[in-house]
């Protein structure tokens, strides 16, 4: 798994590539909690993710209560067809804020 | 045939004999179970069904032959192989085997807080999203004890998916429960394979189930596995067993209605 955070203008962008199971989601909830606790919208980019266990569903709802609590914009983008299964199977689906392009993103937090 | 394992085939077992003591339980089994699909054991009571999942879970040793799964000889594997392999494993049992002084959530908890250093957080949402497919959210708090036969094999099927594991195994999933808690058990399992992409072998005697869930069937008879092949070809074979198996005649004619009103009362 690889897990950068770059800070864009206005939010920050967490990229996301490869596995993410129990031995890295602990790496990626660290990210997304730190991220949010500098005072950024959060987007997280998971085009390039090719495999997420739940661990890593979980740490991307913890992110997301998070960012509710702390009134943060939180959002998932380019999410796959396996992961949006699991999301589908346990209705995250309609929780989660899903963009399919950043500029989608950043229309909401204007 | 050379026994290696193929790219879709999860399991690959060669040759599997099992004796307990001087009695010979499984003779000479070879069977494959594709990966991604659901493989239904079935055959009567005593045929060795539960014994063939043991040996393939490494619970029980076989006298000889072999069963690869996961990139590992199963038969000759160490225990501490066994243990890294059945990390990937997800089972529920016959008889749920939850422990009874632990609430649902506890019980479902416990493969993680023992094999893994997850954050306490992500544990209890992992948990959390498990129960919710098994649609037992509000029951997270309640006792073992507290918990009807369907809910019980519902959580029992939570911690057996809690660590995401590749394959599944279920001993009689549907055994006791009522149609409707059974057909949601079935749907339940169909949705594993095709969501989460698991392997999954079922042992079951429940014809609606079998005809429901199974991708392919392997009939066993006497420690023998006497035929396998897809539910249409398994429905359609002349094999007198296997109509048997399916119900397709009476176990027995009564022909001496007297007699057998005698055998059931007892010399009145
Ligand atoms: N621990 C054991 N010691 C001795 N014999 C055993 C043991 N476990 C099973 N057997 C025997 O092995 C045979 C197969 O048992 P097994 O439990 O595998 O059957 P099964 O097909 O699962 O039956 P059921 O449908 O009733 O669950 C039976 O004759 C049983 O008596
Ligand atoms: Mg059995």
């Amino acid at each position: 798994m690889e897990c950068n955070v770059k800070s864009e203008f206005g939010y920050d962008l967490l990229e996301l590539s490869g596995e993410v199971d129990l031995q890295f989601s602990p790496q990626l909830r660290e990210k997304i909690l730190g991220s949010l606790k500098t005072g950024n919208p959060l987007l997280i980019d998971l085009a390039k993710v090719s495999y997420i266990d739940s661990s890593g569903i979980a740490s991307l709802v913890e992110g997301f209560q998070t960012a509710k609590t702390s009134k943060l914009q939180y959002g998932l983008l380019n999410i796959s067809n396996t992961a949006m299964q699991v999301l589908t199977l346990t209705r995250l689906d309609k929780i989660f804020d899903l963009y399919s392009s950043i500029d989608q993103f950043k229309q909401k937090l204007q | 045939m050379t026994g290696n394992t193929q790219t879709d085939t999860a399991i690959t077992i060669r040759n599997l004999v099992v004796d307990y003591g001087p009695r010979r339980i499984l003779n000479d089994i070879n069977l494959d179970i594709p990966s991604g699909q659901i493989m239904v054991i079935m055959g009567q009571s005593g045929a060795g069904k539960s014994t063939l999942l043991r040996c393939i879970l490494g619970l029980k040793k076989p006298t000889s032959g072999s069963i690869h799964m996961l990139g590992t000889d199963i038969a000759t594997a160490s225990q501490k192989e066994i243990y890294k392999a059945r990390k990937q494993i997800g089972v529920a049992f016959q008889g749920g085997a939850l422990f009874s002084s632990m609430t649902v959530g506890e019980n479902i908890e416990l493969p993680l807080r023992e094999h893994t250093n997850l954050d306490e957080k992500t544990i209890q949402i992992m948990s959390r999203i498990k129960l919710d497919m098994v649609n037992m959210l509000d029951a997270e708090h309640l006792m073992v004890a507290e918990l009807s036969g369907g809910m019980a094999k519902r959580a029992a099927l939570a911690r057996a998916i809690i660590m995401d594991p590749k394959l599944l195994f279920f001993d009689e999933p549907s055994a006791g429960l009522d149609p409707s808690t059974a057909a949601e058990l079935d749907q339940l399992i169909i949705t594993l394979k095709i969501s989460l992409g698991m392997t999954i072998v079922v042992v079951t005697h429940e014809l609606d189930s079998i005809f429901k869930i199974a991708d392919h069937i392997a009939v066993m008879k006497d420690g023998n596995i006497v035929e396998t092949g897809t539910p249409q070809q398994i429905s359609a074979s002349t094999n007198p067993e296997i109509q048997g198996l399916l119900n397709r005649k009476p176990r027995e004619t009564i022909v001496d209605t007297d007699a057998h009103l005698r055998r059931l009362t007892g010399g009145f």
